[in-house]
């Protein structure tokens, strides 16, 4: 009988840090960016809440809630600046931003 | 083996919402595999006893942050195919080459040792259920600190983002 350890819990986790690493990567749009960023962080939060049960410890739970928070401020920062650079430029691609670099 | 079903669906729309994400022409349907993979990982935290977590996760990231997405994403239009094709120099290589690194890191620990992680703590006996009162006992008394200053942040984030709608207003008017 195989058991669902805390072990899968960290590769899923693991995986799915990757995917989203890997689409931060390779995409040019700023939004989809902002969405392998949320995946990245989730990532994290699964291994949080892994160490939680896993340590009997309920601060893992709430490092989610401060990790949730930060998420939703920097979304809503994130699209305001991609809203406010794609009225100028009418484009959401990170190449077309090269004019920040000064 | 309901314990293992109960991981093994999740974990697939997780995966499959994930790889939506990343290769999905359609930032509509970008934004579509992303709520798919929020949905599933609720249910996973549901099954590590996490359950206020995963009503939190359902309500501000399905439901707040998704929405701000999927406006954003309405507001810019989601005709538009990605204009350049242009590759930064180096950039294939660097990507495949993180990529086969953190790949063959877990498929390594997945061989090595049976997916077993080398966790320094053995599994705690003690069970725990992430009840709110639960959560709040100890937000509100050891983390309080942290809190204060997440708080401060959001109001950071708040004002950041009136001000940078506010200053595009202002520049509109003066062209």
């Amino acid at each position: 009988m195989i058991e669902v350890t805390s072990d899968w819990y960290l590769t899923l986790s693991a995986v799915l840090f990757s995917i989203g690493f890997l689409g931060m990567m390779f995409r040019k749009n700023a939004l989809i960016m902002f969405m392998c960023i949320e995946l990245m962080l989730n990532a994290v939060n699964l291994t949080f809440i892994t160490a939680s049960k896993h340590l009997g410890l309920i601060d893992g739970q709430i490092a989610v809630f401060f990790v949730l928070v930060v998420a939703a401020a920097e979304v809503v920062v994130g699209l305001a600046i991609i809203v406010s650079i794609f009225k100028k430029q009418e484009s959401a691609s990170v190449d077309m931003l090269s004019s920040s670099k000064g | 083996m309901t314990e293992i079903l109960l991981f093994a669906i999740p974990a697939l729309l997780i995966i499959l919402g994930a790889l939506i994400v990343v290769f999905a022409k359609n930032p509509v349907h970008n934004a579509m595999g992303l709520v798919l993979t929020l949905t599933s990982l609720a249910i996973v935290y549901i099954s590590l006893n996490a359950t206020f977590v995963a009503m939190v996760q359902m309500l501000v990231y399905a439901g707040a942050v998704m929405t701000l997405f999927l406006f954003v994403i309405m507001m810019i239009g989601v005709d538009k195919p990605e204009q350049s094709r242009k590759e930064i120099k180096g950039q294939t290589f660097l990507i495949s080459g993180t990529l086969i690194l953190l790949v063959s890191i877990i498929v390594y620990i997945g061989l090595e040792n049976g997916l077993n992680w080398d966790l320094l703590f053995p599994e705690s006996e003690n069970a725990i259920e992430g009840t709110p009162s639960l959560l709040a006992s100890s937000m509100f008394t050891s983390w309080v600190f942290p809190f204060e200053v997440i708080s401060i942040l959001l109001i950071v984030a708040t004002t950041s983002a009136l001000a940078l709608a506010y200053e595009f207003k202002k520049s509109e008017s003066n062209d």
